[in-house]
């Protein structure tokens, strides 16, 4: 799974959604693996006023990337930013957590990635 | 139809035979319905979007301009979606969905909803897409329709809605599989009803080949 997935996902218990522990979802034990995709430097623009920053810049650090800058640039700042919008690339598109888990803070659950594939049925006591 | 509870009734009757018939089911599924694609290429490049129920991910790659996530309760069907069709997915049930709230531009949802057993669950279903997408986002919903006497199947506005459908393996070498799937089929309007008890707004609806469709919002 892509970087960039994680920044849309969040724990599936429903009790955490309203729990700003719930996101993002901490990786734990993530094997990286690194595909080599062209670059689309509209599609990451345009995705960025969908991204919550602060929980990409979390992200980013907890995966053992560069710091991210403190505030989200605007479209304009990252269109004219080749280097922000290549690191973008990197770590959003082409980085992909292949196995490892998934962890909320705020229950303590933990869902197994394998093959690059989230899992997130709960168990009955949590649906 | 149901002595046991609405859950383990899906496990029996959705979800096991779905992870049973993946490869034959998928093998079936290729051509991605027009209505749906040009939904999907009607979108903004670099929009963000979510197909529940997303199956063999039959969606996900048909504008390649989008970032489109998919989930599906067979984990069977997922690894063929991402092994495949490289998409983006993961295993989620649609009723416990693991997406930040109020997070993408779009939804799409064919073919899941006629799926759940009971109407309190399509309509939390509904409600949950509605969840997913910024304000004004749209949710499209397919659904099975009861009326549709010219299928194969022959259903008409006098079947019974909720009804079992015998999905038949066929493989080299070994006797036919029967599998029972079960269906709610849906009767002309029942879609928008639920997309209104659901809290949401219906843009546009229709039919199209043995179903009722909806585009829906979580706004006016």
């Amino acid at each position: 799974m892509k970087v960039l997935s994680l920044n849309f996902l969040t724990c599936a218990v429903k009790a955490c959604k309203s729990s700003s522990s719930s996101y993002p979802l901490h990786p734990q034990d993530a094997e990286l693996v690194q595909d080599e995709i062209e670059l689309n430097p509209d599609m990451l623009i345009n995705v960025l006023p969908r991204l919550d920053w602060a929980a990409l810049r979390t992200t980013s650090s907890e995966l053992g990337f560069p710091p991210l800058p403190e505030q989200a640039p605007t479209q304009e700042e990252l269109q004219a930013d080749e280097k922000l919008v290549r690191d973008l690339h990197h770590l959003l598109l082409e980085t992909q957590i292949s196995e490892g888990k998934l962890v909320c803070a705020n229950c303590g659950h933990s869902y197994a990635v394998k093959e690059g594939i989230a899992n997130f049925l709960l168990p009955s006591h949590l649906v | 139809m149901q002595s046991s509870s609405p859950e383990a009734y899906e496990a029996t009757h959705v979800h096991s035979v779905y992870n049973a018939i993946a490869p034959h089911f998928s093998s079936t599924r290729h051509k991605p319905w027009p209505l749906i694609s040009s939904f999907l290429t009607s979108q903004a490049p670099g929009a963000v979007g979510l197909d529940v129920g997303c199956g063999n991910g039959k969606y996900l790659p048909v504008n390649p301009s989008l970032h489109i996530f998919g989930s599906d309760r067979s984990d069977a069907l997922v690894r063929l979606a991402r092994t495949e069709r490289n998409g983006e997915v993961v295993v989620a049930d649609a009723l416990s969905l693991p997406f930040r709230e109020r997070s993408v531009d779009f939804v799409i949802c064919i073919a899941v909803i006629h799926h759940l057993s009971t109407r309190e669950r399509r309509q939390e279903c509904i409600q949950a897409l509605l969840k997913c997408v910024h304000k004004g986002g749209r949710v499209l919903v397919y659904a099975w329709a009861l009326e549709q006497s010219s299928s194969r199947r022959g259903w008409d506005e006098g079947s019974e809605q909720d009804t079992l459908v015998p999905w038949v393996m066929r493989s080299k070498g070994k006797p036919d599989e029967t599998f029972q799937r079960y269906y709610h089929l849906y009767r002309q309007g029942e879609l928008e009803e639920d997309v209104v008890a659901a809290g949401g707004v219906v843009l546009e609806s229709g039919y199209e080949k043995d179903n009722w469709w909806v585009i829906c919002s979580n706004e006016a």
